[in-house]
């Protein structure tokens, strides 16, 4: 086991490695692809700690993310905060947000904790879509004052680059954690953890606050990224597409997720220059995947590569 | 929120414009009931959230316009545009449950919810092929475009209408729930449908025909609701949220629970639009999480696990 968890972390660094030498190859469209995808990565990655550790199925997970973004927009350019408050400030306030939402979720199961999460998260998006004085409503949040010291695109990349990464380590280790174990515990059969002494409830809260709040991360860095942040980040149809990069991936692996993110969003970019009806594509995809790809991509290569060992 | 200004202080003490919110409440609240009645049929026999329920009411709207216009608004062309709806999207759903959703029954609550999500991107990208970007209204059917005399206020006739035809679902709904042999072996499967296969029915046969029957009711209800709003995309989005508040307000599956709740929310809706404008939504989900606090369930709900 310890043998495993040697090649993941190798991998890992060798998968910073590479990103590092990304501006090396001297294209900016690539560093700007780049640094979206690691952050639409860390989006995915942290609802599956709810989804493939936990079981439960959050439809309203965008809402953590616009939070989190909409929060670091204003503390920096409302208030003129320092990024060292700002990001912090507004990574508590998913955070808190998620504890809230939390409260009233977990207590039901199933199809109740996917509909009520779906309505909060409408709920934010309806408070981020009137509340005009401070998010600028249908306009959007415009010209986010972000530091001088990452306001340039490679800077920023590699500001990403840290903070996913350190991020990404974060979750995996409450992933691997006592905690993440009994997680999956919980989701495999709640019944039974309970009655070794697990109290659920509290675990699923738990969860649901890390989720919010490594989105509400994500969500900052898209925020100074985009120098703005919209009402749309909040829309169900952005938790719905989270949710589709984490099922494409793979839910039961921990880095599958950002797979999913990184094959969707190239995909999204690659199709949108031809065709104005992404919609379309996408729920195609997602139909081709819950027909023929339970597993997600990550299932697949494992699939595959079981074919050939047994081959040889 | 903004304060209550003096002006509507006095708005709310005119009777007449009491009586006018209050028959708009109910109006706008069976309008949405029909719909989530639908909604809430469906999840409680199949146990499936069908997010395409808010895209196929927005089609029903699309082609009861498409009616009337072809028709050039001839007298009964209306109703012969909600008949088309209901037809359509009962075909529509008919040929998704058996070519696609039929295979999904076994699988995880996450597959068929991302199924249903996958359906709403394809139609609605898909309404958007056939009927643009552009927004539609609908007139009013003929005769109905005048109002009632109530001796001491004036109501249109329309939205009265909708209010009575609101009733007769309900009702109807009722009727063939808990009297008919169909009632009852719909109430068995969302009790335990492995007994009841057991027991030599069709179960498969059962599903079909509620979603079916669900969706019609969700083209039913945007064809009624084309008079009232403006036929547009995104009209799928607004009016699934409100069919979710209904729902977890009355308690998943129970149609009188949809009833209350669709009745509260065009309360809120209605009295929120006056009191606090622009609030009116988030008044809906305060009036939701009050509801939850005390009874986790929704109104007529039962407990997921005392139900299993």
């Amino acid at each position: 086991m310890q043998g495993k968890y040697k090649a993941t972390f190798w991998l890992s660094v060798v998968l910073v490695a590479l990103l590092l030498l990304v501006p090396a190859l001297g294209s900016k469209y690539l560093v700007d692809l780049t640094t979206e995808i690691m952050i639409y990565a860390l989006f995915a990655l942290s609802l599956n700690v709810l989804i493939g550790y936990s079981g439960n199925i959050s439809f309203g997970h965008a809402a953590y993310f616009a939070i989190g973004g909409y929060a670091c927009a204003i503390f920096l350019t409302t208030y003129e905060w320092p990024l060292i408050i700002s990001m912090p400030a507004a990574i508590v306030l998913a955070g808190l947000a998620a504890a809230f939402v939390g409260y009233f979720c977990i207590r039901l199961t199933d199809i109740y904790f996917s509909m009520l999460t779906l309505a909060f998260g409408m709920l934010v998006w309806a408070v981020a879509f009137k509340w005009r004085g401070v998010t600028g409503g249908d306009d959007g949040f415009v010209g986010v004052a972000v530091p001088e010291f990452i306001g340039d695109r490679y800077a920023f990349f590699y500001f990403t680059l840290t903070v996913v990464a350190l991020s990404t380590g974060l979750l995996w280790l409450i992933c691997h954690s006592a905690f993440g174990r009994t997680l999956v515990a919980v989701r495999e059969n709640r019944m039974r953890a309970s009655f070794v002494g697990v109290d659920t409830r509290r675990l699923r809260l738990t969860a649901f606050v890390v989720a919010g709040t490594f989105a509400g991360i994500a969500g900052s860095l898209f925020a100074m990224y985009n120098r703005g942040v919209y009402v749309e980040s909040a829309f169900w149809t952005e938790s719905g597409q989270v949710l589709i990069m984490t099922l494409l991936g793979g839910l039961y692996s921990f880095f599958g997720p950002a797979l999913g993110a990184a094959v969707l969003y190239t995909l999204q970019v690659g199709i949108n220059q031809y065709t104005e009806y992404w919609p379309v594509v996408l729920g195609t995809i997602l139909l081709i995947i819950i027909m023929f790809l339970p597993n997600g991509l990550v299932g697949l290569a494992q699939k595959i590569s079981a074919q050939f060992s047994r081959r040889t | 929120m903004p304060p209550i200004e003096g002006k509507t202080m006095s708005m709310l003490a005119n009777p007449t414009f009491l009586f006018y919110q209050f028959m708009n409440s109910i109006s706008l609240g069976m309008n949405i009931f029909i719909i989530a009645a639908g909604l809430s049929l469906i999840l409680g026999v199949l146990r499936v959230i069908n997010f395409a329920h808010g895209a196929f009411f927005m089609v029903g709207a699309y082609v009861c316009w498409s009616t009337v216009t072809y028709l050039d608004g001839a007298t009964g062309s209306f109703w012969l545009g909600v008949a088309a709806a209901a037809v359509v999207l009962g075909v529509v759903a008919f040929v998704i449950e058996r070519g696609l959703l039929h295979y999904l029954y076994g699988r995880e609550h996450l597959t068929q919810l991302l199924f249903t999500f996958a359906i709403v991107l394809v139609v609605g990208d898909l309404a958007k092929m056939i009927w643009g970007t552009d927004q539609y209204n609908v007139p009013y059917p003929h005769g109905l475009s005048g109002a009632v005399n109530f001796g001491f206020a004036l109501y249109p006739a329309y939205p009265l209408l909708l209010c009575a035809i609101g009733v007769v679902v309900a009702v109807g709904m009722w009727l063939v729930l808990s009297k008919t042999r169909w009632g009852r072996i719909i109430r068995a499967a969302t009790q335990d449908r492995e007994m009841l296969s057991a027991l030599g029915m069709n179960v498969p046969l059962v599903y079909t025909g509620v979603f079916v029957i669900g969706s019609a009711l969700a083209g039913l209800g945007g064809a009624l609701a084309a008079p009232r709003v403006a036929v547009s995309p995104g009209m799928d989005a607004t009016i699934i949220i409100e069919c979710f508040i209904v729902v977890i307000i009355g308690g998943l599956g129970s149609l009188w629970g949809s009833f209350l709740g669709a009745l509260a929310l065009g309360f809120v809706t209605m009295f929120g639009t006056v009191i606090f404008p622009d609030w009116e939504l988030v008044l809906a989900y305060v009036l939701m999480l009050g509801i939850l606090l005390w009874r986790p369930w929704g109104l007529f709900g039962v407990s997921e696990e005392e139900s299993h």
